[in-house]
Parts: C-alpha cells; structure tokens; sequence
C-alpha cells in the first residue's frame, strides 16, 4: 500500500487547494495573468471532454494532457479545469472539482491487484492472470452450493442468494448495464447501489 | 428531478428543505441565486441546521430531524384550509375527484385495515364503475373523494400541533407556509429541492410523496421552475437506479417473483390497466418494453417458444426482500458466501459500521474493485487501525475471508455516461489509460463473466443457462467498447439493424432489441445523442435540449402537458415549455402524445389514473403521509402516543441491532456532508484533506455551556451502537428547540472519515441505527439518538 502522505506535503500542495476552498462556484481563470510564465501549462495540451464524478450536479470538465503526440511518451494529465461551454457550469467548479487532477493521479491509487489470504495480517501483491481463476473458482464454487434451480414448491425460480453484488453510482450506464447482464447470468437477487443509501 | 438545475432559475419560490445545496451542490446552487437575482424569487430554506443556503435564504425555519412530515403536512393543510392552492389545475391533474372505498378512514395512528401488524388494503381503493375505471366527483364535494379525505387526514396538523412536534414556532412555520404558497398563483412557480436530509428516514418515501403533494396542490409539477428535485449525492446515482436494483430490472421493470411463473403471469401482473377512460396509460406498453430487455439480454436465444428466455431471470419468493439492510443481516448471520464491491464501501456508508464489519468477516470471499484501499477493503484491518472505535471486531488472525482488492480504473480514465439528478446523459471521453495494473471496470467484469463461463463449460454445475445464453457479443468480448454496449441499451430493430429512434419503436415480439427502454434515442442512427453539445435554447427557458441528451425522449420537464389548462393555454404565457399549435406540440419533448389535440387525454400520460396521486395506495403504511416519529425519539408521537414510530418500520433482530431510548441517550443525532469533502473518496486527495482534516462534533451552545464543553474540547459521542470521539465545534448554528414542552438539542455529525486515508477520523456510521423505510429500504441516518460526554 502507498504510504500516507505527510503534512509537509499537505502544506505544499494545499496553496492550490486553499485558492479554491470555500462554498462558493469558482471560475478557473483562463486569461493569461499579468507576470504570466511564457507559455502556460495547457498551451499545446490535448483536451478531453469529461464529466466530474462526484456529485450528481453533471460539472462537465475538460481534462488536459500532455504526451500523447510524442512518441514513446505515456500521455499525462497535467490540468482538469470547469468547460466553459456546459449550460450547467459555464466552466466553473466547485473547491472538490477544482482539485480533481488530484484525485486522479493521488499518490493513494491502487496500481495492483491486492489480496489478503485467509487468516493473514497483510496484502499480498497478485497478478491479474492468478486472481481472475480465482476469483471465478469462488464464484462458481458459491454458485453451485447456493443456486435454486426451483423453489419447495417445485416452481422454476433460477435464483441465487449467497453472493452479492454492490456498485454502480460511481460508474457509467453501462458498467451498470453490464454488471446487471453479470448479475442475472448469476442468478443473483442480492443486489444494490448507493441509491438505496 | 422532474425538472432540471438550469431550470431552477425560472422559480418565484425555491424551498430547500433536507438538503443543503449551497454547500454540497454548489455549482447546481448558483441557479437558486440566478433565480433570486433574475426573478426576485424566494428562498425558504427549513433544516435542523441553520446552514449556508440558510444564510442566504429569505426565511430560514430550524426543525427536528425527522418531522418534515409534520412541516409539509402542515402546509396542505394550511393551503386547503386558506384556499391557497391552484383548485384548477387540482381538478385537472390530479386524483383529488377520485372516490375511495366505503370504510377507508385513520384513527389512533393507523389507517383502516391494521390488523395483526399488517395492513388490509381492501379499504384503501378506488371505487369502480361497472367498466373497470374510477368514479370521479369533479365537484370534489363528496365526502368520500380524495380531495374531502385529505382534508379530513390533514385537519389535525394545525400551526400550533406543527410547531409543537417540529421544534419551531407556529408563527415562523406560518411565515414559511405564506411564502411557499406565493406559486398557488396559476402564473407562480415553486421548485422543491432536497437531498438525503429527506431521504435518510425510516418513512422517507412518504417524506418524498408528501412533497408532491403540496407541489400539486400548488400546480408546480410539469411547470418550468416548479416540481420535485432530488439533487442526488453520486456522479451516476441515477443512472444506477435506472439500470436496475434488486427489486427491479433496468427501466423501472419490476424483478420477476416466483408466481409469476411465465412471461405472460408475469406481464399480467406487470401490465396497468387504464383506470379511467381518457387515460392514455402508456406503461400499457410494459410487454413492448420487458421482450425487448429479454432480447437484448438473450439475443437469438430468446425466442417466442422459450418465453424469450424469461425462466433464466431469477424469481424472488413472493412478499421477500433482498435489500441492503436484508442481504447484509443474512450475512452476519453467516448465511452469504460472497460479496462483490464496485466502488462501494459499505463499512464507511452503511448503517450500524459494528455490524458491517463484524458481516464481511463471516464471508468466504470479498471481491472489491477500486480506485483506493476503503475501509470495506480492509475491514479485517479495524481491529489493527481503530480498535477503539470498533472493539467489537475480530484480530485479523480470526478472520477466514479471502480478500480481493483489485485496481480500477477512475472516471478520467473511462469513457461513458453520467446521468445528472437532471436526467441528462452525459458523454465523456477517456483522457488516459489507469496507471499501472488498473483495469477498466468493463475489463474486470467481462474477465470474471468469461471465466466463470469458462468453468461452466468445462465443468457444468447449477443450471448453467442463464449465464451461458446471456449475451456478451461485442467485437472484443473481454474487452467491449463502451459506445457498442450503449448502442445495445438504446436498442436495435433486429430484422433491419438499425439503431432504434425511441421506445416508440419497440415490439413485444421479438423483433426489437432494447437494454433499457428509457434511454432509448439516446444513441439512434444519427449517432451518439448524449455527446451533443449545442447550446441552443429555444424556448428560453434553459432547458438545452441540443446539449446531452435527457431521459424519457429527450424531454427536459417531466409532466409538461400540466402546464397548460386543459384547453392548451399555458398557466403563465411567459414560461410555457409547451404550445399547441393546432397540429402538434411544441417546445420541450411533450410529456402527451405529440399530435394529440389537448383534451384528447389525461395530462399523466405515465399513470394509468391518467393523473397525479395525492391519494397513493401502493405504499405500504399508508396512502397519506402520517408523521411518524423516528425509530429512536426523544419524544412520544404527540398525534397518537400508542404509535409512536412507522407501524411498518423495518428492523432487524441480530445481536448488533441495538436501539436505545432517550433516557441514556437524550440528544437527537444528524449526518450531513462538508463543502470540500466528496463522500469518503476525498481523504484520499491533498487539497480536500488539507482544507477539512478534522472529524468534529457540532455542539449547540446552550449545551456545550450546561456540559462544560469550550470550541476543541475533546468529546465522546455515543449510541446504542457504538462510540466515537472528536474535538468540539460549539455552535450557534443549532437552535435549542421545543418539543411537546420538552428542551432538544440537536448534535451535528459530518461524515467524511475512517480509517484509511490520507487523513483519519471515525466512521459517523458507528452510531446510526439499522432501522429502514419500509417502502424503499433506506436506513435512517438522521434523527437518531446519540448522548455527548466531555472526556478533554
């Protein structure tokens, strides 16, 4: 796991962070300020059209990045800021928005798949071609002792209840969509998002 | 929303009540301002707390948590009974003239039909004609009409009993009811805003329906700057309502439960039927909607003589739940196998945290996808990293689940779409790839279908059809790309492929594909809709119908056909989303059939009453909203003492279900969100973490003084659940109230903390109750009861 960050580094990074603090809607201010460095950090950026995931207000963003047109170079983000052309922003963001870059490229991500055996204190690092049989092998363990092909009553029921399923408010529809084909492939009733909360 | 946040602008009245949007819908908040600015409207804000949208309201009224009821109930009844409310457009659009059955009737808490525990809803119906359809008094003179009854239910909550349950003054409650009932004018309008301040009780639905209400009564739903706002808390909480839960099916389709043992049973129990007879009732189209579903989920496996695969949806027992609070207490009582997690952190926002916990390590397996290590990854850790707050929980040693934690990719790194509490669907682009090992959500999902199929194939087992016939035919199956699985939700006609233009175009026999009918146009032949990015306004009222694209059909108002008379003039000229022009409607996508002339049908094309409900007998505890007090009060029920809370509250029996009583625990309890916090994703980001580094417990002054507590004071803060500790912030902000004569003090929570993160604090979830909205399973996380000790 990443280590937690320390207080220098909150200090450090919190100047941008305290700029656009508050409650109030802040513009990102896109004029060229006066003492301005010669080229600004978006100026031959690549721009993408994106929406903000936190709240359900819909702030459409625009993500810069750099390096997509070098070769060998693995594009960067290296600015989010409010589009200006959204009805619903008008290219402003709130204090969580404004600091978006931040959430993406946190020194916190995940990078690897973790696991913790049974019974064990710490994660161990895994590879995606280990987990994936397992995590099926457990599914379809569970699936076979739990699944109800008919209920008591001899009806045709095809249900599963031992396994649940949870998620879908952070992603898009159709995650959502394919976690709802996943699920009923399963069988699963057991099955919620944020929106019951 | 019924509406939308560009619309909010066009409100004279704006009452924000359980929720708190300037500070956490802040960019949504600057159309409450424009509104106030523009239109000189006014802001009535109502909340336990006075907040910055109470700053900048024109009347802030302080309540208890939980009696929002009493406060809206309040309302009907001040609007009847001073005839402020639009009585045409009652007539016109809602059930006010409907006659209920002989008997219905409330008295000491229930309504007529309680009989051991449960309700009889034999007198809770329409009456009905020889033909099927409702008998109507337009009069509304008969005693026996919606419109009499609700009189009758509401008479109790006078200005003085409002006051009296919620904590304020009748005076400022009658203020508040002057000012909402300004849009009873028919050229006013008044939107409604709330959040979770509403939706986190255990009668939380009838909360909601009480609301449309006074909006009806009003005349503000199908009206630009009128109807009923959920401002909703997550990025695509909608849209993950829409594509389904464990009670539905995506587009609303109700889950198949046992008895309906064919498509057919099904639909029939599934189909409304018109209740009157100029009712247009479009969800008469449900078997057009459900086959196309089964195809799309099923392709050519689905066919007219197998019922198009309905056997392989599972069917639930008749009358069971499998909601969150069930599914969760059948795992601590150790009878679930596994849980898959994407980007849920149930330890964090669950209610009972204890519980939580102590439910995950009874699992065999935990499978959780993620940008960041949650709490609910490392529950096994609690005792390692806050053992004070949750001694309950077992050393990692005792704890036999397997855990999966697996990278995933964020919303930068996706393409895809959002649905906004507007509705709209927004299309985004992926900028970049996930670092390192992270995968795409689509990957990860599609990994695991594969492979479990995969030893399905090898292996056999349980009833391996529907797993092996639900479709998964994209041109890179373990890799799908978004914009073809979108396609596949829009809908497809399958005999000439092509994109279907809407839910118009769907069949019941099989010869249409849709994955969910109501986002159906968002992707036609014409490409993509939800990229769209015009900014064209046509009818000027901000509703943007070029920019994204907004569910049902593109339509930015729902039920716009009721903000017109009947004869299609618009209640205000000046904010009219629909004209007719003789021929067709204009405007915004109309909430009618396009071509009809205006009084053709009822206005609620969607209900088969062909209009609004204030009188609503599919829900469980009742057809009017009562106020009920919370499951933990500190005050008896003042309208009927003998039946205190919700008669149908939901509770669960296990040995963490603790609920305490206002003798130890003497302070009722609220969660709320900070400005610069999202949920529990940010204490994992610098700047927020910077800016709120600090759990604290809001602590109104009058009681901080009586307890010795100064602003910092250390403090424990404590339930029938469990205990936290935090630094005091003494407050003006909550107003000591009086309830039936007794002093209450109300304690502020903010909930951002845990125990991973670049910032730690406790977990507000170890304090609130397992207690759920019958109707809707939602826990109450607010007006629960807590005692404040000083331990600094």
């Amino acid at each position: 796991m990443p280590k937690e960050s320390s207080r220098r580094e909150f200090l450090k990074r919190s100047a941008k962070g305290a700029a656009v603090g508050g409650a109030t809607a802040v513009t990102v201010p896109t004029a060229v300020a006066e003492n301005s460095p010669a080229t600004l950090k978006t100026a031959n950026t690549t721009k993408t059209n994106s929406i903000c995931p936190y709240c359900a207000v819909g702030c459409s963003v625009v993500v810069h990045t750099i390096g997509d047109k070098s070769r060998n170079v693995k594009p960067a983000i290296v600015h989010i800021e409010g589009d200006p052309d959204s009805p619903i922003n008008r290219g402003t963001l709130c204090s969580k928005g404004a600091s978006l870059e931040e959430f993406v490229q946190s020194d916190r991500r995940l990078t690897t798949v973790q696991h913790r055996a049974a019974g064990s204190r710490e994660w161990k690092r895994m590879s995606w071609a280990e987990a994936v049989p397992k995590m099926a092998r457990f599914i379809k363990d569970s699936r076979d002792k739990g699944f109800e092909a008919e209920d008591p009553q001899g009806r045709t029921v095809n249900r599963l209840k031992n396994i649940a399923m949870i998620g879908g408010c952070t992603d898009t529809n159709e995650i959502n969509y394919l976690l709802s084909k996943f699920r009923f492939g399963l069988g699963m009733v057991a099955y919620e998002n944020q929106s019951r909360l | 929303m019924t509406n939308g946040w560009t619309d909010v602008a066009n409100a004279d009245v704006v009452l924000v009540m359980g929720g708190n949007p300037a500070e956490n819908h802040p960019v949504g908040f600057r159309f409450v301002m424009e509104a106030k600015r523009l239109r000189k409207a006014k802001i009535v804000c109502i909340d336990p707390r006075f907040t910055r949208t109470a700053a900048v309201s024109d009347l802030y009224v302080p309540i208890r948590s939980g009696t929002d009821i009493a406060f809206l109930g309040g309302l009907i009844h001040y609007a009847v009974s001073n005839n402020k409310y639009q009585r045409k457009y009652v007539e016109l659009n809602t059930n006010a003239s409907f006659l209920i059955a002989e008997g219905f009737g409330f008295s000491e808490g229930h309504f007529s039909g309680w009989k051991d525990g449960k309700y009889d809803k034999a007198t809770w119906q329409y009456e009905l004609d020889g033909q099927g359809y409702a008998k109507v008094d337009p009069t509304l003179e008969h005693p026996r009409c919606v419109f009499q009854l609700m009189k009758t239910h509401y008479s109790r909550y006078t200005p003085e009993v409002v006051a009296n349950i919620c904590g304020c003054t009748a005076e400022e409650f009658v203020k508040a009811a002057e000012m909402i009932t300004i849009a009873a004018a028919a050229d006013k309008s008044g939107t409604v805003l709330y959040a979770l301040g509403w939706t986190h009780h255990s009668f939380a639905v009838q909360l909601i329906h009480a609301a449309a209400m006074v909006q009806l009564l009003m005349g503000n739903i199908g009206m630009p700057g009128g109807g009923v706002n959920a401002q909703r808390g997550h990025a695509n909480i909608q849209g993950s309502t829409d594509m389904g839960a464990w009670n539905t099916l995506p587009g609303y389709l109700k889950i198949p439960r046992a008895n309906h043992e064919n498509l057919a049973d099904y639909l029939k129990a599934n189909t409304p039927k018109a209740l009157r007879p100029n009712s247009l009732n479009y969800l008469g189209n449900t078997p057009k909607f459900m086959t196309s579903l089964l195809k799309a989920y099923y392709g050519p496996h689905a066919t007219k003589a197998n019922d198009f695969g309905y056997d392989w949806l599972p069917k639930v027992e008749e009358g069971a739940d499998h909601s969150w609070g069930t599914f969760f207490d059948q795992m601590h009582a150790g009878k679930m196998d596994g849980l898959i997690s994407f980007g849920m952190n149930p330890v964090a926002n669950g209610p009972n945290t204890p519980k939580m916990i102590r439910a995950l390590s009874k699992l065999k397996w935990l499978i959780v996808a993620e940008n960041f290590e949650t709490e609910t990854a490392a529950f096994w850790r609690a005792k390692e990293l806050a053992d004070k707050e949750y001694p309950q929980s077992l050393k990692a040693d005792d704890i036999q689940t397997e855990v999966f934690l697996l990278p995933a990719a964020c919303f930068a790194e996706k393409d895809g779409a959002f649905v906004n509490s507007s509705r709209w669907l927004q299309w985004k682009e992926a900028a970049v790839d996930p670092p390192g090992d992270a995968r795409r959500d689509q990957d990860i999902i599609s990994d695991l279908f594969h492979a479990v199929q995969d030893l399905y194939a090898k292996e056999g087992g349980a009833r391996p059809e529907p797993l092996m016939n639900m479709q998964w035919n994209y041109a890179m199956p373990k890799r799908p790309l978004l914009g073809e699985v979108a396609r596949e939700v829009n809908g497809v006609d399958l005999e000439t492929g092509k994109q279907l233009n809407g839910f118009g175009e769907l069949k019941a026999d099989g010869s249409t594909a849709c994955g969910n009918w109501v986002y159906s146009g968002s992707w036609t032949e014409a490409g993509n809709q939800m990229s769209r990015r015009g900014q064209g306004d046509p009818t000027g009222l901000g509703l943007y119908p070029q920019w994204a694209w907004s569910w049902p059909a593109n339509r930015r108002i729902l039920y716009n056909r009721a903000s017109t008379d009947s004869a299609g003039k618009p209640w205000d000229e000046t904010r009219a989303p629909l004209r007719w022009n003789g021929k067709r409607w204009t405007g915004d996508t109309p909430d009618y059939k396009a071509d009809a002339p205006p009084e053709t049908m009822a206005p609620f094309i969607m209900l088969p009453e062909g209009v609004a409900r204030l009188f609503a007998p599919d829900l469980v505890e009742g057809p009017f909203p009562e106020h009920y007090e919370p499951a933990e009060s500190p005050v008896d029920n003042s309208l009927h003492p003998t039946v205190n809370a919700n008669p149908l509250l939901r509770t669960y029996n296990s040995d963490m279900d603790h609920f305490g009583t206002a003798k130890d625990f003497p302070f009722v309890a609220i969660t709320y969100r900070l400005t610069e916090h999202f949920h529990y994703w940010t204490k994992h980001t610098s700047s927020s973490s910077e800016l709120q580094s600090n759990f604290f417990v809001e602590i109104p002054e009058e009681l901080a003084k009586e307890k010795g507590i100064a602003n910092k004071t250390l403090v424990r803060v404590s339930s029938a659940r469990g205990k936290i500790e935090g630094p005091a912030l003494v407050t003006k902000r909550l107003r000591t109230l009086k309830v039936s004569g007794k002093k209450i003090y109300q304690i502020g929570l903010p909930i951002h903390w845990g125990f991973v993160g670049k910032v730690h604090g406790p977990l507000i979830n170890n304090l609130t109750p397992s207690a759920y909205d019958p109707n809707c399973g939602t826990p109450e996380y607010k007006g629960f009861l807590v005692n404040v000790e000083k331990i600094g």
